[in-house]
This record gives C-alpha cells, structure tokens and sequence, in this order.
C-alpha cells in the first residue's frame, strides 16, 4: 500500500509558545504584557494587525498589537470574560500560546506628507500605540501629529508615562466623560476635541479605534469637515475565532474581518455599519 | 481675535459676526475664577479665546462635578437667550481665560431689531445646543464601560 501523506497544518492555525517577560497594570482591569518567543517567533507584525492569544487551558481571543519590538510583542487586555481575565493574570515567566500576525495594518506609509489625526477611545488606544511610536520614529514624513484620547475617567486612562513622553512631538488632547475632583483636563467626548486639534482637512489621514458608535461619530464628523473617507481608517471588531478567514464568524457584509480587516477605510466601513443587521 | 473655523463663530456670516462684536468686549479670568453660578442672572455671555472652562452642577453636599469643559472657539452660555434667562449650570475657569463678553440684553434687543440677524443668531445658539446634546448621549452610552457580554 502507498503511505499516506503526512497532514500539515494551515498556516496560522498553530499557536506558537511565547514566554511574558514583562507585565504592568494599567488600570484596574487592564494589563499590558510583553511577550517574547520562546523558541521560533512569529513573521513580524505590523501596527494594527492582531495575533491570536491562547490562555492553555481556557481558550484564545484576538489581541491588536500594542507594542513591536523585534521579535517581542506587546499585548494590553482588558478583563472581559474567561479568556481574558486569565491573559489578564499572567505573571512574568508564564507561557501562552501565540498565532498570527492576522489582518490588516493602518497602512501609515500611505499618510506620508500628511497631517496625522490618531483618535482613541479607551481601550482603543493599545492598538494605535505602535502606529505613533512608528510616527515619532521618522517625524520629518509627516505633517502635524494630533493624538485625541477619550477615557471613561481619569483613572482609567491607558499609558500615561508614554503620551507624556509624546507631548514634545504631537499634540495630545486627552478627555474624559467623568471626572474626579483632581482631574483638572477636559471633560466630554472625544470627538469635541476635534476643535482644538490642528489639522488641515484635505491633507490629512485619520486613524480610529474604540467603540464603534464613538468610531462612527468621529469618523462622520472628520467628513463633514472635509476629511476623504478614504484617508479615515478604523479598526473594527467582530468575534474573532480561526482568524484565517475559515468560520465565518467575524464576518460583516462581504469582509471577514480576520483577514479584510480589522483595519478597513471609512468608505468601505461606513455602509456597512448602517445596517443594522450586521 | 482668531475666527475658529468649526467654533461658534464659524457658524455665523462674516456680516453677523461684524455686527455681534459690536456688543462685546474683552475680558480675562484668572484660573479658579467663578464665572457664574446656577440659577444665577444670565445676562451676559462668552466665546472663549483661549484657556479652559468647566461646566459644573451643585451637589448638595459635594464639590461641584463637572459635567463639562469648554475651549477655544466654544460658546460659554445660552440660557441668556430663552426666558426665564437664568443659569442651569456653573462656570468655573480652569487655566487663565481670554473671552470675548457680550452683553446680553443689548444683543436680544438686536435680534429683536433685527429678525434676519436674530435668526442667524438663533441658529448658531440651536446647533450648540443639539451638538451638546449630542455627545451627551453619547456619555449615557457609557461606552467605555464594561461590555454587557464577555467572551467566550
């Protein structure tokens, strides 16, 4: 008889062992840890793109990139359910499982010469992180750099040491919806800090990421102000399983997120998020 | 001063704006300034320059809680312009302001005068309004907030 031939697996469908090397709290359910390969390390990822994050035992959730450093990762989660509130307490020298890189980027070389407008909302700031540091790594290709942060309070605001570092070469606007009585910045959402950022409307690229209304509200309100919906990206979210564009479950009207996205333009996005039924 | 473009002013014709200037003058608040209170007399208003403002609500008992922080460009102020005319929020400088402040009788009275400019005006005041309301709701969202349905 003939031997059968052996199976191999698809790519992407193999969680790779990775080590956490660093863990920091960001706020009182939410934790960035830094993972660095235990053996073989996953294809560089770029700003955006996502990895599957596997909690042995328990099960694995989509996780954008909040950091690339070599082949280090960098990942920020918040405490939602099961998955995550064990990623969420990993201690340092704990091993998970790591696949990807899956999806799309922000595409920052297509903003080369323009004005920047980096708009986040909560946690939607981890997956923008590394899109900003690979902007004040090459300045001089861009235009002004904006950076507007909205939070639920001031507590819960995410990489403090890191947007004070970026105030000498962007403009940082920070707004929460609560205050505190110590908290002496803006209060409201994000998308009034629109007003008080400096940019020019037909020269500039908009990168989004947080809840989807908040998405929808500041995307609508960079168009009205002359922004081409081609140059506003958001990154989007739907309940990621295979991540290699096979189940089916993140799909939203004719993307699979997975793979079509989770970065896709406002053009693209926008009609779909009109109907309801997606 | 600097015509924000998507401020208040942007919202008016250069023709208005011209006419609405006639009826202000500068002014400055050091930080910690209380500009006027709830239930006060609403008969004046301003368009702030430069600096921040916070909007706040009296809590029996507590410290005020901001509800809301105004910047450059931003209206500061419409309960001058709808009876009984009296402040349904606190106002507090938070840095050193810069304003314009306009003198409210006198600016009713021009609109009253003069309906084309009156409506002009009301317009602008009516689409602050809406878009206060707006991101209001958006709060009442709570959409930062921790989901109603984790993962799996």
């Amino acid at each position: 008889m003939t031997a059968a031939a052996p199976l191999t697996a698809r790519p992407g469908t193999v969680p790779i062992p990775y080590r956490v090397v660093e863990r920091e709290g960001e706020t009182s359910d939410t934790a960035t840890i830094v993972l660095e390969p235990v053996r073989s390390a996953l294809q560089p990822f770029a700003p955006g793109q996502f990895a599957m994050v596997y909690a042995f035992g328990v099960g694995d959730i989509p996780l954008s990139v909040s950091g690339i450093d070599g082949h280090r990762l960098t990942h920020t989660v918040r405490t939602v359910g099961a998955v995550s509130g064990a990623l969420h307490g990993l201690r340092r020298g704990d091993t998970v499982g790591v696949r990807g890189p899956f999806g799309t980027g922000w595409e920052l070389p297509a903003a080369v010469g323009n004005d920047l407008l980096v708009v986040a909302g909560g946690i939607g700031l981890a997956p923008l992180r590394p899109l900003v540091r690979d902007v004040l790594a090459a300045p001089e290709r861009y235009g002004r750099l904006n950076v507007l942060i909205g939070a639920r309070t001031p507590h819960e605001l995410l990489y403090a040491e890191d947007v004070r570092g970026w105030q000498s070469a962007a403009r940082i606007l920070t707004t929460v919806d609560r205050a505190d009585p110590l908290w002496q910045g803006e209060v409201g959402v994000v998308t009034t800090l629109l007003d008080r950022a400096a940019f020019g409307p037909g020269t500039t690229s908009a990168f989004i990421c947080g809840p989807e209304p908040m998405m929808r509200a500041t995307a609508g309100e960079l168009v009205h102000r002359g922004v081409d919906p081609e140059r506003i990206r958001v990154s989007l979210e739907r309940n990621m399983h295979c991540a290699t564009g096979h189940c089916g479950h993140c799909q939203l009207g004719p993307l699979l997120l997975c793979r079509d996205g989770p970065v896709v333009s406002w053009t693209k996005a926008q009609p779909l998020l009109m109907v309801r039924e997606l | 001063m600097t015509v924000v473009r998507h401020g208040f002013l942007g919202a008016l014709s250069p023709g208005h704006r011209e006419r609405l200037f006639t009826f202000a003058h500068d002014v400055s608040f050091p930080g910690g300034t209380r500009i006027f209170e709830e239930d006060g007399v609403a008969d004046r208003f301003w368009i702030i320059r430069s600096g921040l403002i916070a909007l706040d609500v009296h809590v029996p008992g507590r410290r005020e809680a901001v509800v809301e922080t105004l910047g450059e460009g931003d209206l500061v102020g419409w309960s001058w312009l709808f009876e009984p005319y009296r402040w349904h929020l606190g106002a507090q400088a938070r840095s050193t302001v810069s304003a314009s402040e306009f003198d409210a009788e006198r600016v009713r009275a021009a609109c009253e005068k003069d309906p084309s400019f009156g409506l002009a005006l009301t317009n602008c005041v009516a689409q602050v309004i809406a878009r206060r309301l707006r991101a209001t709701r958006i709060r009442l969202l709570d959409l930062y907030g921790p989901p109603d349905a984790g993962e799996s």
